[in-house]
């Protein structure tokens, strides 16, 4: 397969490209930053996402859904990236759809319904330090009766706070550091015993501290296998994070393109700012990073689409490569901008902020970087 | 199972049962590639092999048939290099007239210059070498000064080249000329003629690696005919428009450099970890360096993922037509980069110049050779100012 855009997928591009421009452009989440939405986020453009056929991308066609694919999504996400648009996309239609579609069918009758309709929103309950560290879950499940009682905390639960359904992992056997033993499920919001502290993050993205007090889940809510919930959630965290490096990617690409739009206007001594080549030169090693991070991008999902037993690396190079470009791109960013730059009327800082959030999400570069030796073994 | 699943399957194969075992190790150095050419010399195994695959027309397996090649598909020519490249199998023939010379005349050429000068190439026969390069012009290319004088039934060449690479142990060249010398770009012919001529010599350069790859050539009354035969003219495309086939030239000239960043082992960590040493979890032992070499894995990986799509939307026509300069770039910093960890990781051993447990100094040699990757063939400069001007078109050009 190529390693471009098909003729749908650019059509899928085309269409997700005008949305967003049309519907959620950065302007969109001025709006709801400022007058201090609880959620963060429009339920009526969760709406029109629906409309568009979008949060149906990963859920098979004889589900309702479009069955589509990883590049499908990532197209997605990289309008999303590139417009700062607010959604529980990510979370709901890419992460959470992989992991219930590695569940069994009762659960997603339950939940798919609502997700293609844009009614139901999902959030991950997987971090429970402050940086990314799935294999050191230490959340208890244990046997009750007929289910489980969860008992202990996850943070960085990105819409958490308006989420319906929580995909939570926890420990049914082993400690710390075991692969196997995790079994993952999912938890209606509204059950006793789930208390949500939401606060408005850097990126004025709304994420909670999810504290779980003997809360009881019947057998029905276990996500694929009790103790087997690593493979759930290596599906989970692939989508997440493949999808995370595609939002990303269009963080980095937007950032990048007003950037050069700035400096082609901004006179200095005289002269565009464009024109010295000091950042002609610097602008130019930025564009380099972004074009070979969007080929990891979309090398990514292809293989993960295909299945590719090589999937897993190349996820972790495009989220870490992805990040290192677009860290780049923000920091020049606000830098070219100058004075501007550091002001709350323009763009530019937006761009930084969601970045920053982007890299914590599902493991930052150094998380990545050292996935990567580990996959090499050494 | 679809054409192009049969088509890997059987090319599977066929590599494995006709590939030679020498050529399926590793390269322990350069002079392990094969050039081919009049004074073609080969190690066991690399005569078979070239002329096997030149049989096939895998030496060219894009190329149509009526010129040496393969005819394959994009997609198969695609599978053929990933067939190879999971069995190990090298490289039939190394060639600046299939990297730069053939695509060019491809696309420039008439059908009689086609029909003459790539079935040779091709095969491996002829050894062709590029004269672009003068003293003096450096990335400046279009100040060159080696002057074409029209004589009726020939030209007469005067001037000097310089970096022609193994001009030395080429058979022809092709090579850039001034036919107008009141225009800067557009009084510029590409010429292609024999090194036997008289008037032609060559001088190697002694380079910092102690290796001389490159050469000074000069012209002193050089004759050469303006036809090879009926429809054969020794000028490709048009006498002044010789500046059209050296762009287009050059851009396969700097994505062939770019491709520098993706050759080799991909985890330098893997590679070098035993060598390193490990601690009780296994891990390199040196975490700064273990970091570096992670970063670079991650660096190597993206850039073999870039190369990928390059040459998927070159083909299908769908990239910039500066791309190419960007891919130099990332490309020949990335390889500079990677020479840099690899002499780290060697530590004090890959330091010995003349001894023969280092091959003679190889890992260094080729160390401070890759310091040219970002100056031959338009420096990271001129790239990064081509990209600046034609692509993201900032101001000032």
């Amino acid at each position: 397969m190529p390693l471009y855009l098909n003729d749908d997928q650019q059509m899928l591009h085309d269409s997700a490209a005008e949305f967003m421009k049309g519907e959620a452009p950065v302007a969109h989440l001025r709006e709801f930053r400022d007058k201090q939405c609880k959620d963060g986020f429009s339920h009526a453009l969760w709406k029109q996402f629906a409309e568009m056929g979008f949060t149906g991308i990963l859920i098979g066609e004889e589900e309702g859904g479009l069955g589509l694919g990883h590049v499908e999504a990532g197209v997605v996400l990289e309008e999303i990236g590139r417009n700062l648009t607010p959604s529980p996309f990510l979370t709901t239609a890419v992460a959470g759809v992989e992991a219930l579609n590695a569940g069994g069918k009762a659960l997603r009758d339950k939940y798919f319904p609502g997700i293609i309709a844009g009614e139901t929103v999902l959030a991950l309950a997987i971090d429970e330090g402050t940086k990314h560290r799935p294999d050191q879950i230490s959340m208890a499940a244990t046997r009750e009766g007929n289910g489980f009682k969860l008992d202990g905390k996850k943070q960085f639960v990105v819409q958490g706070g308006s989420a319906d359904m929580l995909i939570v992992a926890a420990r049914t056997s082993g400690s710390a550091g075991d692969e196997k033993g995790l079994t993952l499920f999912a938890v209606d919001t509204n059950a006793p015993g789930v208390s949500r502290d939401s606060a408005r993050l850097v990126d004025s993205a709304v994420a909670a501290h999810v504290q779980f007090d003997g809360v009881t889940v019947d057998a029905d809510a276990v996500i694929g296998e009790v103790d087997d919930g690593d493979t759930v959630l290596r599906r989970l965290l692939n989508a997440g994070r493949s999808g995370a490096a595609a939002e990303t990617l269009g963080v980095g690409a937007g950032s990048m393109d007003i950037t050069v739009d700035y400096i082609k206007g901004r006179k200095q001594f005289g002269e565009l700012i464009g024109s010295f080549q000091a950042l002609q030169h610097r602008i130019s090693h930025l564009y380099s990073e972004m074009e070979i991070a969007r080929a990891t991008v979309l090398k990514a999902q292809q293989m993960l689409d295909e299945g590719s037993s090589k999937a897993e690396l190349m996820v972790s190079v495009a989220k870490a490569k992805a990040g290192k470009a677009t860290a780049l791109s923000v920091k020049e960013g606000v830098q070219m901008h100058g004075g501007v730059g550091m002001t709350d009327e323009y763009d530019i800082g937006l761009y930084m902020k969601r970045d920053r959030a982007l890299q914590e999400f599902m493991g930052d570069v150094n998380y990545h970087t050292n996935l990567v030796a580990e996959m090499h073994g050494y | 199972m679809s054409d192009l699943e049969t088509f890997r399957a059987e090319t599977a194969a066929w590599l494995e049962a006709n590939c030679p075992p020498e050529m399926r190790e590793p390269m322990t150095g350069e002079d392990d590639a094969v050039w081919g050419g009049r004074n073609a010399t080969f190690k066991p195994g690399q005569k078979e092999w070239l002329n096997i695959m030149a049989a096939k027309g895998w030496t060219v397996p894009d190329w149509p048939k009526e010129y040496g090649g393969g005819g394959l598909s994009r997609a198969e020519a695609k599978i053929l290099g990933q067939e190879m490249a999971r069995l190990r199998c090298r490289s039939p023939l190394s060639s600046f007239g299939i990297w730069m010379l053939g695509p060019a005349l491809l696309h420039f050429g008439t059908e009689a210059q086609k029909k003459h000068f790539l079935p040779p190439i091709a095969r491996g026969e002829i050894r062709w070498c590029q004269g672009y390069s003068e003293p003096g012009s450096g990335s400046d290319l279009a100040s060159l000064q080696t002057s074409a004088v029209d004589k009726g039934d020939h030209f007469v060449i005067n001037g000097q080249k310089i970096w022609t690479s193994y001009a030395d142990k080429a058979d022809w060249i092709f090579c850039l000329t001034r036919t107008d010398k009141n225009e800067k770009h557009k009084g510029i012919s590409f010429m292609l003629f024999d090194m036997t001529n008289e008037g032609v010599t060559t001088k190697p350069i002694v380079l910092i690696s102690g290796q001389s790859a490159f050469c000074e050539t000069f012209f002193d009354d050089v004759k050469v005919p303006k036809e090879y035969g009926e429809g054969v003219s020794s000028v490709v495309y048009e006498v002044n428009k010789g500046w059209d086939v050296a762009k287009y030239l050059l851009g396969h000239e700097r994505s062939m450099i770019s491709g520098g960043g993706s050759e080799g082992a991909t985890s330098l960590g893997a590679k070098f970890a035993d060598q390193v040493g490990r601690d009780a979890m296994g891990r390199l032992d040196d975490p700064m360096l273990r970091a570096q070499m992670a970063e670079m894995d991650i660096e190597v990986l993206a850039f073999r993922a870039m190369a990928e799509r390059f040459g998927d939307t070159f083909k299908a026509g769908l990239c910039h037509p500066a791309q190419p300069n960007m891919m130099k770039y990332a490309g020949t910093e990335i390889n500079k980069r990677r020479h840099e960890l690899i002499m780290s990781a060697g530590g004090s051993e890959v330091l010995e110049w003349e001894s023969d447990a280092t091959n003679g100094g190889m890992t260094a040699r080729s160390w401070l050779r890759t310091k040219a990757n970002s100056i031959e063939g338009g420096t990271s400069e001129v790239m990064l100012n081509v990209i600046s001007k034609q692509i993201l078109r900032l101001p000032g050009a």
